[in-house]
């Protein structure tokens, strides 16, 4: 029984990691991209560097990586995890395809929650002389913080979930052991655990993303 | 600092926003910008305030050109700008003070220097103690007053007001507009207020320009312009002023004798609102008066009267009603009657 609870142990910590990993990333990827979609869209979207050709490939880029099936876009970067880790297999491995994977989803949801962002604001600080990189830094992200913690916590849990499917391609992790103890094993019992684990982690990083949200917002 | 446009034309698409204005406005004044909703003031104050190049034209402040800045000393002279907005746009992630303070941080003043001019400032616009204050706790007024105190951080030459009291009530509009006239002559400033009341023109401005279809249609010293309004535009801007308007449209409740009898817009000025004109002139002419609407404003500290009245006689007595009227001072227009 505790070597049962040891696994399950070991695999929440596979997971923690890999989502921890990922998350840091995705968002070392998808907030430049995120920041670039919005800045180079037309103006009337709240573009501060309207460039219509960039946007549209990078835009076209995004939707592409989106629209992949996740199990299909890991298969494909096993070349690129072996370059960087040096091993296709295992949890350190999986963060490679699990970070390119969400990049355009956080890219995206870091452009939405900027452009929601007052363009008469954007207006009143160009007009105070303020460069491209200040508005970027002290008006959009600040202004838009509460809908981009919400797209982290969103991207987190997303994350959850996909790390779950890394399971089926040896990442280890909550949902390997689901798969491997729990299905192919008959062991229903370790199936539910992990579930349930699963559950619980998302319901607290969703809890804590909306205090936070909610507490920036309670500021202004 | 005085600004001077010369010619400046904008087009999008097929549209001339602003189709060739020339314009000079001298410094330490406040000069109105007014005219209707799609009249190129916005886009007007986009060109001047150097958020937008125009199409052609140039625009000079004092004896440097700078509509044609390369991007470096474009943000350097923007920093020189007070801009103020009809929806305030603070920045609402940040309270009072840090928000007076941004315009000081983008140009790297020091934190202890940013501080002390933030307390300043604060109690310049009267919101001594408030500097802690999240934006969404603060009412219009107090909102304008943080924005005032934001676009002066940088002790600009140039303040654009952008319908700058257009979303308050008409209590806050006036203590808005004694604040900015207040700070206009401690700060030496050029003001430049773009509206679309009348009220703000005659109770802040010196001088205005009224704006039609992208071109200047009049302007001159505001009591010039009340008092003898040349454009259509102008005397429809007067004519909702004064309130003469909702009487006039209460028309069916009056009783025209005669159709041909005309309706008539008399504009008293200076002494001749003191004086029983109308009554003279009825006892040498022999012409009746209805008045169907009337009163009397301040314009700085000149009276200016409007009346509408129907004026009853023969056409010769008319005539001579009107020329009398014309000796003494009356602005006199006659409308067709349909």
């Amino acid at each position: 029984m505790s070597k049962i609870w040891m696994l399950v142990f070991d695999s929440t910590l596979q997971t923690l990691s890999m989502v921890f990993f990922s998350t840091l990333f995705s968002l070392i990827l998808g907030l430049p991209l995120g920041i670039l979609l919005s800045a180079t869209s037309p103006e009337e979207q709240g573009g501060i560097i309207p460039r219509p050709v960039l946007n549209n490939i990078l835009g076209r880029v995004v939707n592409v990586l989106r629209s992949f099936p996740f199990i299909i876009l890991m298969i494909l970067l096993f070349p690129l995890s072996r370059l960087l880790i040096g091993t296709s297999i295992g949890t350190t491995a999986t963060i490679v395809p699990l970070s390119i994977a969400a990049a355009p989803f956080v890219a995206r949801v870091i452009e939405t929650a900027l452009k929601e962002v007052d363009p008469g604001v954007v207006q009143a600080a160009r007009a105070m002389g303020s460069t491209n990189f200040q508005i970027v830094r002290k008006v959009l992200i600040p202004e838009a913080l509460p809908s981009l913690v919400s797209g982290v916590t969103l991207t987190i849990i997303n994350l959850i979930g996909y790390s779950a499917m890394a399971g089926a391609i040896g990442g280890g992790g909550l949902g390997d052991l689901a798969i491997r103890y729990g299905y192919q094993r008959f062991r229903g019992d370790i199936m539910f655990i992990a579930v349930v684990i699963i559950l619980v982690l998302v319901e607290i990083i969703q809890v804590i993303g909306n205090k936070i949200s909610a507490k920036l917002l309670a500021r202004r | 600092m005085q600004i001077m446009l010369q010619n400046l034309k904008r087009t999008y698409g097929t549209l001339h926003a602003v189709n060739g204005i020339s314009l000079f406005i001298p410094s330490n004044t406040i000069y109105g910008i007014i005219g209707k909703s799609g009249a190129g003031k916005s886009t007007l104050v986009r060109l001047i305030s150097l958020l937008e190049r125009p199409d052609a034209g140039e625009v000079h402040f004092d004896d440097s050109r700078v509509d044609n800045l390369d991007k470096a000393s474009l943000i350097q002279r923007r920093r020189r700008i007070g801009m103020i907005f009809q929806n305030f746009n603070l920045f609402s992630s940040r309270n009072a003070e840090q928000n007076i303070a941004y315009p000081l941080e983008i140009n790297g003043t020091p934190k202890a220097e940013i501080k002390a001019r933030v307390e300043q400032l604060l109690s310049l616009v009267g919101l001594d103690g408030r500097g802690k204050a999240p934006i969404s706790t603060l009412s219009g007024g107090q909102k304008q007053r943080v924005a005032i105190a934001r676009a002066l951080a940088c002790n600009p030459d140039i303040l654009f007001c952008d319908e700058a009291t257009s979303a308050l009530d008409p209590q806050t509009t006036h203590s808005i507009l004694s604040l900015l006239k207040e700070i206009q002559r401690k700060m030496s400033l050029t003001v430049v207020m773009i509206t679309h009341q009348m009220e703000v023109v005659r109770d802040a401005c010196d001088q205005v320009a009224v704006l039609n279809d992208g071109i200047v249609v009049e302007q001159g010293l505001v009591t010039d312009i009340f008092a003898h309004p040349q454009s259509e535009v102008t005397k429809d801007f007067l004519t909702h002023l004064v309130g003469v308007d909702e009487a006039a449209s209460s028309d069916d409740q009056m009783v025209h004798w005669s159709k041909k009898r005309g309706a008539y817009t008399l504009r008293f000025r200076g002494g001749t609102t003191d004086q029983p004109i109308l009554s003279k002139i009825t006892r040498t002419t022999g012409v009746d008066f209805n008045i169907r609407a009337g009163g009397v404003q301040k314009v700085g500290d000149m009276e200016i009267g409007t009346m509408l009245v129907d004026i009853s006689g023969s056409e010769e007595e008319r005539a001579r009603a009107v020329e009398a009227l014309n000796q003494m001072g009356v602005v006199v227009e006659e409308e067709e009657l349909v």
